[in-house]
């Protein structure tokens, strides 16, 4: 017996039209089985060493005014497929401002940038494997994908989890989004259950009064299961 | 199983606000005793060079019984702008498959960057290993005509192992 990680295909295909630039980024050749050996189970552990403290994870305190915007705290827990908690895994976010604008060279559309909002923040999961951020909402932003091509409002995540099977880069978009059913990146995930998991949930218990709205977003990585190494796969 | 995954879905071309890290493509420094360079370019499938991706790269110690406080990850990229990536690290030891075959010393890679829905992973392995990497059981089950794309090959300080996402002489990409 051995440990392998679960091997799930909710995550979107490579080759994905509708969105123009995977075109000449995908493999065409297929993929090959890689084992889950010491080097897949294992994964660096680094959460703690990267956060400098509590300003990393508040994103309306990094500058000497406020931002713009809706303050919100979106939290929720890392888990693994089998619902356990993973502990001190990195999280890493970065977001436009609430005009939907990134504070990066090659963001020119015309909407205004934030003096007070950088838009990144780094978080580590608790004993419960929660994480917390307050920030703001950021705006939808159009995109040269095609024709009147608009992002529904999203904040990038970056998990490292436990082990290398588990590295996750993802985006999380917000409850009842106008912009879904035109979105290539969203619908590149084709399984409308899978999408969902994408999507925060707003609750009231997460708002804080006078303060902040709340949203909530659970985010589930691989978890290990015991196979027999022999197993047909 | 009583979860399901979240999906992954791309970096996108803004991921340089969140993730560079300081030291990030230096799994060790620089001048440690047995620091190799391994320097990379990541091509697409016109052959051009992709300049906004994030290479991390995760790895066994040397001495994988060692508690040496090795880092043994690494991550590099983001907006350089010329398709360039290194890491400086410590070439890693042999460690076993899960049957106790031992594998060749390697190290897992995954390439992100916008225009992927997900990461690809490969490995890199080391041209100078032969012998170990006759006897490697991923290596094996590898079509005999792509191996060398795993390869890196030796150079004045370290070792090159370019990646290609897709056309001639694309390089090996595992399903994890
Ligand atoms: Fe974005």
């Amino acid at each position: 017996m051995t440990t392998e990680y679960v091997r799930e295909d909710a995550d979107p295909p490579l080759d994905y039209p509708p969105y123009r630039s995977t075109a000449l980024r995908h493999p065409k050749e297929p993929l090959v089985y890689l084992p889950h050996t010491v080097t897949e189970i294992t994964g660096p552990q680094l959460g703690p060493a990267r956060v400098r403290g509590e300003l990393d994870s508040d994103l309306t305190r990094q500058h000497e005014g406020e931002p713009i915007g809706e303050r919100m705290t979106v939290t929720g827990r890392v888990l693994d497929t089998e619902g356990r908690p993973l502990r001190g895994t990195l999280v890493e976010i970065w977001q436009a401002n609430s005009a939907g604008r990134y504070r990066h060279r090659s963001d020119r559309w015309p909407a205004p940038l934030d003096p007070n909002f950088s838009g990144a923040g780094r978080a580590v999961t608790d004993d419960d494997g929660r994480y917390s951020f307050t920030t703001i909402k950021p705006g939808p932003y159009p995109w040269g994908n095609h024709h009147n091509a608009w992002r529904p409002a999203h904040i990038h995540f970056s998990l490292m989890g436990q082990a290398f099977a588990q590295r996750l880069v993802t985006q999380m978009y917000f409850p009842g989004d106008p912009l879904f059913p035109f979105d290539p990146i969203f619908n590149s995930v084709r399984d409308p259950k899978a999408r969902e998991r994408m999507i925060a949930a707003f609750t009231m218990d997460g708002t804080q009064p006078n303060w902040a709205t709340g949203y909530e977003f659970d985010i589930c990585l691989r978890g290990p299961e015991a196979t027999p190494f022999e197993e047909a796969h | 199983m009583s979860f399901h995954t979240t999906p992954s879905q791309t970096v996108g071309p803004f991921l340089s606000i969140g993730l560079p890290w300081p030291e990030g493509e230096f799994a060790v420094p620089p001048d440690s005793p047995g620091a190799i360079r391994i320097a990379m370019t990541v091509s697409d499938g016109a052959g051009e060079p992709v300049p906004d991706a994030m290479i991390e790269t995760w790895q066994a110690d040397p001495e994988p019984s060692e508690t040496s406080g090795f880092r043994g990850f690494a991550r590099s990229g983001f907006e350089a702008g010329d398709g360039n990536y290194e890491v400086v690290t410590l070439k890693p030891g042999a460690v076993p498959m899960p049957d106790g075959r031992m594998q060749a010393p390697h190290v897992d890679v995954s390439v992100f960057a916008r225009g992927m829905l997900n990461r690809c992973v490969t490995r890199i392995y080391f041209a100078d290993e032969d012998e170990a990497n006759a006897s490697d059981p991923v290596l094996a089950s590898v079509p005999a005509d792509r191996r060398e794309t795993l390869l890196a090959q030796p150079t004045d300080d370290g070792y090159r192992f370019d990646i290609r996402l897709q056309g001639p002489g694309e390089t090996v990409f595992f399903a994890i």
